[in-house]
């Protein structure tokens, strides 16, 4: 009986997961999509969708709970970083193409968008490190002052760059190499979506590879379960503090620029992103870099299929859907996939 | 643990405050009663539902700014008539307060059970979520908000005359402060500040956890609901930008301003806001320095950097510090024992 009652969350999801591929698969006739088994190029179109934005949700969000793994630091600000990379890189692009407006995807070249990438990451790495050298290193442990103080600097900071940028929206352009269409069951697809998954797959690759296969990733693996043990070793943590800090920041910068090639950056994007981020490490479990695919996945799946696979008159409510998402994974697990309590 | 010459102490104080609040609107302006006092007190209602949930529930909550916004868009929706904007479902106005409130007080209960397993940061983390959510539910189903914003809405006769708005925001404040602190000595307060500080301890005794969580975040969405109704009655329309992440996060700043452990810091945050948001512009040379109104927001960034930077405790922790430092008799062993580093631990930070 108890067993059951453990298990009834569970069951539900379970049951919610199955109604909603059922949905999709064979009901979902009166939806802009049209079901799954008589549209399977919408179907494969809205899945590509899905994953896509998963890999944008990854990078954005693997910073974030990088972060907070090894320190318990909620920052509040990565996504003022995230904003700040992307106008950082937009200005950069339009300095190397010489143009400040209209730029055409055929006049961007590889590099032209590469360089300003680096250069937006880095200015978001940088600034990151002021901030956690300046504001967060001498208060380690107190999390929650911590997160308040992130959040002032993000008031600060997106006042600033309302200052500095201006309140309209600008877009960082692709590279001209990237920038073409596929067909994909009659469906045309652009291919920028395609370089941004595989940006997004390399960034997941390589941080995984840094952080399994190298001293400095044993030690951050190693700071994750235990910091008092790391620092009695005779490892300097604040060092690693820093480092990871860094990386974090530099994360949430590469995935502004991604977020402003994709769809733009003005102000709100940097609260947006922090939504986003926050929505998928509440999902995937904070600190886990497993969990934060995984809730990229779900949550980017949900994004992706909520306005489409919803009745025509309905495809407002899909918001409601996240929260649906939100929902239904804290009942089953409160610390999200792979969390574990603080 | 306050002992209780101090409630009756901190009792006695508000007494005289209350009647000079009451006698002001005779004394100062009418643009200072109606636009400074009435939107501190309404803010500082909304701040102290963050207070109550802090402090007692060790629970900082930044959804409540979405319920002092789901109150008002409700009352909207209950209380237009046809032709206007929203739902115009065209009640009395009464029964609209009745709707909105419940509305409110049902959602910041689904809401508090959903957040109910969590504590500390994820809570934080969660309510952020709930907050910028609500916001897009209300900024997509245009049906509920109006195309933009719900615009017109009639306050009730009794409360025709602007002052009066003053007043029951003062009535509401009074009631709400009152109410808090008696909570805190009820038998569902104890429970809730065990809840608090142990909770793996207070589950094994028989409480339900989760349920005083839950209780005490839908009492927080109910006076928040309040306070949102004074909001939507004083600015006589409601749009969703005015409940997006940027006012989520002021109001949480009053409540850290204030101090988040102490409910007078509450309207204390609220009326500092209030005047620099007010006054900011008026002093003389402000703007040469480069502080102009566009740049508001960085200097009340500023500020709440520097508190948290100094005083965690907020101004209203300031105030205590000074006071302690004042020589009084005190009863040895009462004293606090002297913090000898700076750390500080959450239940430092949320505890009086």
């Amino acid at each position: 009986m108890i067993a059951t009652r453990r298990r009834l969350p569970a069951l539900c999801a379970a049951a919610v997961a199955v109604a909603a591929a059922v949905w999709v698969l064979f009901l979902a006739t009166d939806t802009p999509a049209g079901t799954a088994v008589e549209h399977p190029g919408a179907f494969a179109v809205t899945v590509l969708d899905a994953v896509t934005f998963a890999g944008l949700l990854f990078v954005a969000a693997s910073g974030f709970t990088l972060i907070f793994g090894l320190m318990r630091t909620v920052n509040m600000a990565h996504g003022s970083l995230f904003l700040l990379a992307a106008y950082v890189a937009i200005g950069v692009q339009q300095a190397m193409v010489g143009k400040t407006r209209n730029i055409d995807a055929a006049e961007v070249g590889i590099a032209d968008w590469l360089v300003p990438m680096l250069v937006g990451a880095a200015a978001a790495a940088v600034v990151g490190t002021v901030i956690q050298q300046a504001f967060l290193q001498w208060n380690e442990g107190q999390e929650l002052r911590q997160a308040l103080i992130t959040l002032a600097i993000t008031v600060v900071l997106a006042d600033q760059m309302l200052r500095e940028f201006g309140g309209l929206a600008q877009r960082m352009v692709w590279p001209g190499a990237v920038t073409h269409f596929i067909t994909i069951f009659g469906q045309r697809y652009a291919t920028t979506r395609l370089f941004m998954l595989g940006v997004a797959v390399v960034i997941g690759v390589l941080l995984w590879l840094w952080l399994d296969r190298t001293r400095l990733g044993m030690i951050v693996r190693a700071g994750v379960d235990d910091r008092q043990m790391v620092r009695g070793l005779g490892i300097n943590i604040r060092l690693v503090f820093a480092v990871v800090f860094f990386a974090g920041a530099f994360l949430a910068g590469v995935g502004g620029v991604l977020g402003a090639s994709f769809a733009g950056a003005a102000p709100g994007t940097d609260g947006a992103w922090l939504l986003n981020a926050l929505v998928v490490v509440i999902i995937g479990g904070l600190g886990s870099l497993k969990g934060a695919a995984a809730g990229s996945l779900l949550y980017g799946t949900v994004v992706a299929f909520s306005p489409v696979y919803l009745p025509s008159q309905y495809s407002f409510y899909a918001i409601i859907l996240t929260f649906g998402l939100l929902a239904l994974v804290l009942a089953v697990r409160p610390y999200g996939l792979y969390g574990r309590p603080a | 643990m306050r002992t209780g010459s101090t409630v009756n102490r901190r009792t006695a104080a508000l007494l005289p405050l209350v009647a000079f609040l009451a006698a002001l609107p005779s004394m100062a302006p009418a643009f200072f009663i109606n636009f400074v006092m009435t939107q501190t007190l309404m803010l500082g209602l909304a701040a102290a539902t963050i207070v109550f949930l802090a402090k007692y529930g060790g629970m900082v909550s930044l959804a409540q700014f979405l319920l002092f916004g789901v109150a008002g868009f409700m009352y909207g929706n209950a209380a237009l008539e046809a032709g206007s904007r929203g739902l115009n479902l065209g009640w009395h106005p009464w029964a609209a307060v009745a709707s909105a409130l419940a509305v409110t007080t049902a959602a910041a209960f689904a809401l508090g059970a959903l957040a109910s397993r969590t504590t500390g940061l994820y809570y934080l983390m969660l309510t952020l979520v709930y907050a910028v959510i609500g916001y897009f539910v209300f900024a997509q189903i245009t049906e509920i908000s109006g195309p933009s914003g719900i615009t017109s809405i009639e306050r009730p006769e009794l409360l025709a005359a602007p002052v009066s708005l003053y007043y029951t925001a003062l009535g509401l404040s009074v009631l709400a402060y009152i109410g808090f602190r008696a909570l805190g000595r009820t038998a569902f307060g104890l429970a809730l500040q065990g809840v608090r500080d142990d909770p793996v301890r207070m589950a094994s005794l028989g409480f339900n956890v989760p349920l005083h969580r839950t209780l005490a975040f839908a009492l927080g969405g109910f006076v928040a609901g309040l306070g949102g109704l004074v909001n939507v009655w004083w600015n006589g329309q409601i749009d969703p930008a005015s409940i997006g992440i940027g006012p989520t996060l002021i109001l949480l700043i009053i409540a850290v301003i204030g101090g988040v452990s102490h409910f007078e810091g509450a309207w204390l945050g609220a009326f500092v806001y209030v005047l620099m948001f007010t006054y900011l512009r008026d002093l003389p040379l402000i703007d040469r320095i480069g502080i102009t109104e566009a740049r508001f927001n960085t200097v009340i960034g500023a500020i709440v950097l520097l508190i948290m930077v100094l005083s965690p405790q907020g101004l209203a922790g300031i105030a205590d510090r000074l006071r302690r430092r004042l020589p009084r008799p005190r009863r040895p062993g009462a004293e606090r024992p002297a913090k000898t580093t700076g750390r500080l631990t959450r239940a430092e930070l949320i505890d009086e």
